[in-house]
């Protein structure tokens, strides 16, 4: 993954748009959180291979960025994403990652269902 | 430490052997015995992913499959099994499934002691659900027949409300088997061993007491 190109990732959520599209998203801060600092409170949300369509989709902001996707009935966003790659199955990988490296949240787009 | 007949290893991610359990499956197989590691996930959903990144989540359970294998080489162990559940999910597997899933392992290889972790000690939801499963599985054997469980605790309030570890390992002996294993779990441990280098230099006490004692809790039903 590389820093967030924001106009390439405008390019490539444009080309799923109208497509029945397998998403995964996830936010986290680890399984350690709170073993670390007991008074933080820790919350994440996961869901993996959700079949949707969405009529447009955006990236905005100035790094980290955000992603949202208008549904016809709802709709889908994240924030705090800097890094992306579309990789050679053509699949948007998009994540969030702190200052060590660590993930804290992925917004992922593909026309298959994830493994 | 005991000779033992056969040993089983349980844990839910690639690396959970890896600081506290690693040296002592060296010591068990320079020993000649027999040792099975079941790993239950590819710990797929990770958050270290390189710093720079090197991975995607996509693409960790490839590599981490891959560090597993060259852990296990590095100890000599030559029964890995992974099990393919999926990392933080163990817990919302069907229990009676899992517990089922590990009776057949105990029933196949009939060991004399099982290594896992600490239930309610453990911290992670994908241990706890993993050591329940294996206190429900070795549970059910008629208590002659059971095999020793040694699990692993590590939750802030372990000592406080299950007491000291019973059982000590010293594991110098086989501690360059047991460091090359730590590094082959290369994406999740790269950035803890590089702040080792200058301590081992040192030979820092508090370090290498961390790699060479191996602590474990006899669980008593």
């Amino acid at each position: 993954m590389k820093p967030i190109e924001p106009t390439d990732v405008q390019r490539v959520i444009d080309g799923f748009a109208n497509k029945d599209i397998y998403l995964h998203l996830e936010t986290t801060n680890g399984a350690y959180a709170t073993h670390n600092n007991e008074d933080f409170f820790s919350a994440g949300a996961y869901i993996r291979n959700a079949l949707v369509r969405y009529q447009h989709g955006k990236i905005i902001g100035d790094n980290p960025y955000r992603i949202g996707l208008k549904l016809d009935i709802g709709w889908i966003y994240a924030e705090g994403l800097n890094h992306y790659e579309v990789d050679e199955q053509g699949r948007l990988l998009t994540a969030g990652l702190d200052s060590t490296g660590k993930l804290a949240v992925a917004l992922q787009i593909s026309t298959k269902p994830f493994e | 430490m005991e000779k033992e007949r056969q040993v089983l290893v349980i844990f839910p991610h690639p690396d959970d052997e890896a600081f506290g359990v690693s040296g002592t499956i060296a010591l068990h197989i320079e020993n000649n015995t027999p040792v099975t590691y079941i790993c239950m996930t590819l710990g797929e959903m990770g958050r270290n992913l390189g710093n720079p990144p090197f991975a995607t989540r996509e693409s960790l359970p490839k590599i981490r499959k891959k560090e597993l294998q060259d852990a296990a080489d590095a100890l000599g162990l030559t029964d890995l099994r992974m099990w393919g559940l999926r990392d933080k999910t163990v817990e919302f597997e069907d229990d009676d499934k899992l517990t089922e899933k590990i009776s057949e392992a105990i029933q196949e290889l009939n060991p004399s002691l099982i290594i896992s972790f600490y239930p309610g000690y453990s911290v992670h939801p994908d241990h706890e659900a993993c050591a329940r499963a294996v206190v429900r599985a070795v549970g059910q054997i008629e208590e002659t027949k059971r095999p020793k469980l040694n699990l692993v605790a590590f939750a802030n309030n372990s000592i406080a409300e299950i007491g000291e570890p019973d059982i000590l390992h010293d594991i110098t002996a086989v501690e360059d088997k047991k460091i090359a294993s730590i590094k082959a779990h290369r994406s999740q441990t790269e950035s803890m061993v590089a702040t080792w280098a200058e301590k081992m230099k040192n030979q820092d006490p508090t370090l290498l007491n961390a790699i060479r004692r191996e602590r474990f809790w006899t669980y008593k039903f």
